[in-house]
Order: structure tokens, then sequence, then C-alpha cells
């Protein structure tokens, strides 16, 4: 037996790529432009809207039917300030340099729209495993999408991933340095990354053509 | 010769590789077949002519750009000569041989790879190759540092081409101007070989450091740091263009004569030159106004920028060869004629303004033009919007006189 029904694989599977919520949906694009310069930083993001996503999906999911419609908002962005906070406080208690580089982007993660819109569109009328699974898959097309981004930042713009030299010593000249090449600056700032995800969204739609909106 | 294409268009037709070689073809020679239906308006001034008449204005400043780059590196190693005689200490063999090593690979970089790539989305598109990289491919080496690394040309042309033109559909379909996305490429990507005293003067780059260290600082880069008393430059020196500076941007007086030709060959738009040329002189003159009044203390870093001769702006920097050759650009300048003076004037008040409070970078006409760029569609709606309220606003207050009452039925169809 399959871990999972395919109607639940494709919970998850859906949003890693054709309905993925950066490229496809367009949204959360805010945090993808802020922190991406760096690898580490992007997976951090990425797994802290996976734990906010999943998590308040579940607890969005369980109490879909005792929210009064009209304060459901409300209702919702306590749950994320809550489950944000908690993440908040883990990084600043375990890896309190990594918080300092995300700075107020954690605490943005509450207005990330791709939470609100899952809550929305998904967990608000559906069973908490399917929720768990859609937030799961969601996040997971949210950070894959900051990784591609992050990875190509820090090579090009820094030489390095996750902080290691992989190109060289810039300073000393080894490696790829000793024959001329150097970081690309443009890289290290924002606009960059706007190009790097347009670039992704043109190799998307290029490889699957159905997906291109009519003009 | 032209024969034989002919008859290797017919075999290439409708395979993979036909826009390639037609464009090659249709650049040497005129096709051989002619349209099949309908009425053509016949001139000589198509596309491939225009671009070859802004390639005409633009040699005078490679070549000068050439002699220049043997002439300031000659000079900064040995000293300037003293008594300047323009065929004795110009116009030499060695300032043109070292010219021409250092500024022709520039040129075939740029042309290489930008035609290369124009080629690509021509064979994937399926589509004609257009002319609009033959004055990019041109103006790129000369809007940039002498000793710009190929490598790094090479990745920002590809930028440049790709980014700047190909995604938006092609020549004619570009929001920025594509020389200029690259070069505001170069700039962000790699800002130590664009600025400072080292890159304008060939080999001060390899020579930083040595005993043999010579560097050669751009007038406004003096300027930018307080050293206004070091310019060694005489006016006649700025508008010959016997200073550091990019390959192509230092003779105005060369980049005028290319100005005339382009307005007599009615290839670029008069209004845009002068309109940015008042625009630059009227944000000099503020800042002008702003020293004399006495309201900037002579200790702030800005004191030297905005004390500088409102005048003598159009004559240092790039901000001449951005006026006429790039913010005529007609792809993304503005298309109305009182849009282009809007367009224009900001150009010049903008490139001012940047050059003078821009910290890390005294100079800002790319970056002027580039923000221009994109306003440009802009300042023509809000043109057209106002001509059409106009013309609404006439209509009304005309008195028409209708002859039969058959008339006065039609005419209240019509303009209700």
């Amino acid at each position: 037996m399959a871990l999972l029904s395919k109607k639940d694989a494709n919970l998850i599977l859906d949003p890693l790529a054709d309905n993925n919520p950066i490229t496809i949906q367009v949204l959360g694009i805010c945090s993808a432009l802020a922190i991406t310069a760096e690898l580490k930083a992007s997976v951090v993001m990425a797994v802290s809207v996976m734990f906010v996503l999943a998590m308040g999906n579940v607890v969005i999911s369980l109490m879909r039917n005792i929210i009064p419609s009209k304060i459901r908002i409300i209702v919702q962005l306590v749950v994320v300030a809550t489950l944000v906070i908690i993440v908040d406080q883990v990084l600043k208690a375990f890896a309190y340099e990594l918080s300092k580089t995300l700075s107020v982007f954690v605490g943005l993660i509450i207005t990330n729209c791709i939470i609100m819109g899952r809550f929305e569109a998904f967990a608000l009328g559906n069973g908490p495993w399917k929720s768990f699974l859609d937030g799961l898959g969601n996040a997971a097309g949210y950070g894959i999408i900051l990784v591609i981004v992050g990875f190509f930042r820090e090579l090009l713009g820094s030489g390095t991933l996750f902080g290691f030299k992989v190109l060289g010593d810039p300073v000393t000249k080894t490696g790829l340095y000793s024959i001329g090449y150097e970081n690309n600056g443009f890289m290290i700032i924002p606009p960059a990354a706007l190009i790097v995800v347009g670039i992704i969204i043109w190799v998307q739609r290029s490889r699957n053509r159905s997906l291109i909106e009519e003009a | 010769m032209k024969e034989k294409l002919h008859q290797l268009k017919l075999k290439y037709q409708g395979k993979k590789m036909a826009p390639a070689f037609n464009a090659l073809h249709t650049f040497l020679y005129t096709p051989n077949e002619t349209t099949h239906s309908g009425a053509h308006v016949r001139a000589a001034d198509d596309l491939k002519r225009t671009m070859n008449t802004v390639i005409m204005a633009l040699v005078p400043c490679l070549l000068f750009g050439m002699f220049n780059a043997g002439y300031q590196h000659y000079s900064a190693i040995n000293g300037f000569p003293e008594n300047f005689d323009l065929f004795e200490h110009f116009l030499t063999w060695d300032n043109f041989w070292l010219g021409l090593v250092t500024v022709l690979p520039l040129v075939i970089v740029s042309y290489g790879v930008g035609l290369a790539i124009e080629f690509l989305f021509a064979v994937i598109k399926g589509h004609e190759v257009e002319e609009g990289y033959l004055v990019t491919g041109m103006l790129v080496p000369l809007i940039v540092p002498v000793d710009t690394p190929l490598w790094m040309l090479a990745i920002a042309v590809a930028f440049g081409v790709v980014i700047g033109k190909e995604v938006f559909g092609g020549t004619g379909m570009n929001i920025l101007n594509p020389a200029l996305t690259i070069r505001a490429f170069l700039f962000f990507a790699y800002p130590t070989w664009m600025s400072g005293d080292k890159v304008w003067v060939h080999g001060a780059v390899e020579r930083a450091g040595t005993a043999d260290a010579i560097s050669g600082e751009t007038v406004l880069g003096f300027l930018a740091q307080g050293n206004a008393s070091e310019i060694s430059y005489t006016l006649s020196d700025m508008f010959y263009g016997f200073i550091p500076g990019s390959v192509g941007e230092t003779s105005k007086l060369l980049i005028l004569l290319g100005a005339l030709f382009l307005i007599f060959s009615k290839i670029a738009s008069w209004r845009i030159m002068v309109s940015a040329v008042i625009g630059a002189l009227t944000m000099g003159l503020i800042f002008n106004g702003v020293v004399e009044a006495g309201w900037l203390p002579e200790y702030s870093k800005f004191y030297e920028l905005m004390s500088f001769d409102f005048w003598k702006h159009l004559l240092v920097g790039g901000l001449a060869f951005g006026i006429v050759f790039m913010a005529t650009d007609p792809v993304t300048g503005s298309q109305t004629n009182r849009g282009k003076w809007f367009y224009g004037f900001f150009i010049g008040l903008l490139s001012v303004m940047i050059r003078v409070f821009n910290p890390g970078y005294p100079e800002g006409v790319f970056l002027a033009i580039l923000l221009m760029n994109v306003f440009a569609p802009t300042i023509d709606h809000y043109v057209v919007r106002g001509n059409i309220k106009k013309r609404l606003k006439r209509l009304k207050t005309a008195t028409i006189y209708p002859k039969t009452s058959d008339e006065v039925d039609s005419l209240k169809t019509e303009t209700a």
C-alpha cells in the first residue's frame, strides 16, 4: 500500500511545480527577494515557513467548524502570529546570528500571502490530514524556489555555498579567482532575485507551455 | 558570389537555419525577390540604413577613443606634454596602435557575443534576425572603461541582450536601452572595474601597487573627492576630449559633430537633445545658485560638485554622449513630440542631480536615461490624453453649421 493515496500525493506534488506559489501564483515574492542572498538564510526561511504553514493549516482545519466566518481573518492571524513567534524565539535561542540576518523577515512570515491564502483556500474547507499535506506541499514549493534563487545568488554573488568558499578565496586569489574571476556584486542586491525568479518562471513556462496565460 | 548566395537561400528555405542565413544574406546584398502583393512604400531609410547612419556618426568617436587610450596611457607614464601638439603628441602611430589592441577586442567581444545571441534567438523563435544590435554593439565598447576585462563584458552583453531586449520580444519591443542595461549591469556587478582612478587608463590596474603605478582620475572623480584644485585639464582639453574617461565619451567636439549629422539626417530627435541640454543646465544653475546663496557649507562633500560651473557639466563625463546617442534611441524614448521635451528635460535634470548626490560614483547619465526609459510610455500616455481632452473641448465650444435638417441628425449621432 502506498503511503499516500494519489489524491493526497498530488496535494504535495502540485505546488512544487505546476501550481507553485511563487512562480505561478506569484505570492510571497517579498521574502524571496529579501533573504535569498545567502543559501543558509533561504533554507532556514523555507523550513520556518513550512513549519508555520503546516501547523497553521492543521490548527485552522481543526477549528474550521467553530470559527465564526465574520472574524475568521482575526482568528487566522492569531494562529499565524503564535506560530511565528515560536519560530522566532527558537531561532533567537539556537541560531542567533542567523536570526539577525533574517531580521524582520521572520516576523513578516505573518504577512506572507501564501499562508493566509492557504488558510482561506484550503484549510477552511478540508480535514486536518489533507490540510497538513497541503501546507507541506505549498511551503515546499515556496522553499524550492527560495533555495534555487539562494543557490545562484550566493554562488555568483559571493562565490560561496552555505558559507564554504567553493570557488576559491577572492582575497588570496586561489581557485577560479587565480585566473581573474570576480564575484558579481549585482547578485547580492535584491533586484537580482527578481531577475533570477523571472528566469525560473521563463524556464518553467517554456518547458510546460500550458502554464502560459492567454494575453 | 551574389548568385551563389541566392541559390543557397533557396536551399535553406524553411529550414531552421534560414533566419540566421537570411540575416547575413540581406546584410550583404539586396534580396533577389520582391514582394508579391499589396502596395508598399519604398524608402531608402529602412532599419538597416538607420542603424548604419548611427554607426557612421559613432566611428569618429571610436577612432578618437583609440588615440586617446594610447595618449592617456603614455602620458600617465611619461607625463603630459608641455607644449601640446596634435600631430606630435596625439595622432601618433604609437597611440593608435595601443588604442587598437585595447579597444578593438572590446568591439569584437561586444559584437561577437551580442550577435551570437541574436542569431540564437532568431533560430529558436524562427523569425528574422533583427538589426537592433548593430548600434548597441557599437555603443557598448564606447561607454566602458578601456581596461574592462573581456569576460565581464561578455557576461554583461549576454545579460543586456537577453534580459534587456529578448525577453520583451526583441528589437523594437524593449523598454530599456540595451547598451545602457549592459553598462548598468557592469556597474552594479563589478563596481571596482567601473569607477576609481585606475580603470580609465590602460595598464593602471596591473601596475597598481608597483613602483610604476600610474593613475588617471576623471574630472568628475576629482570633483567628487573634493580635489577640484588638482584638475590639470583645461577647458579645451575637456572639449576636444584629451581627458581620461570611457573609451568614446571624451571628445565633445566629435559628439557634437555626430549630433549634427544625426539631426540633419533626421535619425535622432533634436527635441530630446535640446531639452536634455536645457535640463542639465537648469539643474546645474540651481546647484550653483544654492552654493552662491551660501546655503551649503564648504566642508560639505557635495560642495565641489555643486559649485562646478553649470555649463561645464556638459563638457565632462558621459552626459553629452548619453544625450546624443542613448537618450535619442527611438525605441525606448518618448514617441510624441511634446513628450520628447519632457523626456529629454528630465534626463538632463536627473543626470546632473545623480552626478552630484550619488555617493558611490560621480556619474549619473546612464541611470537617468534608464529611469526615463521606464517613464517614457507614461509621458506619452499623458500627452495623448491631454491632446484628446483639448480636442474634446474644442468640439464642445465649436459651432457647427448644418445645412439641412438631415445633416443635423447625422451629426448628432456622430458626436453623441
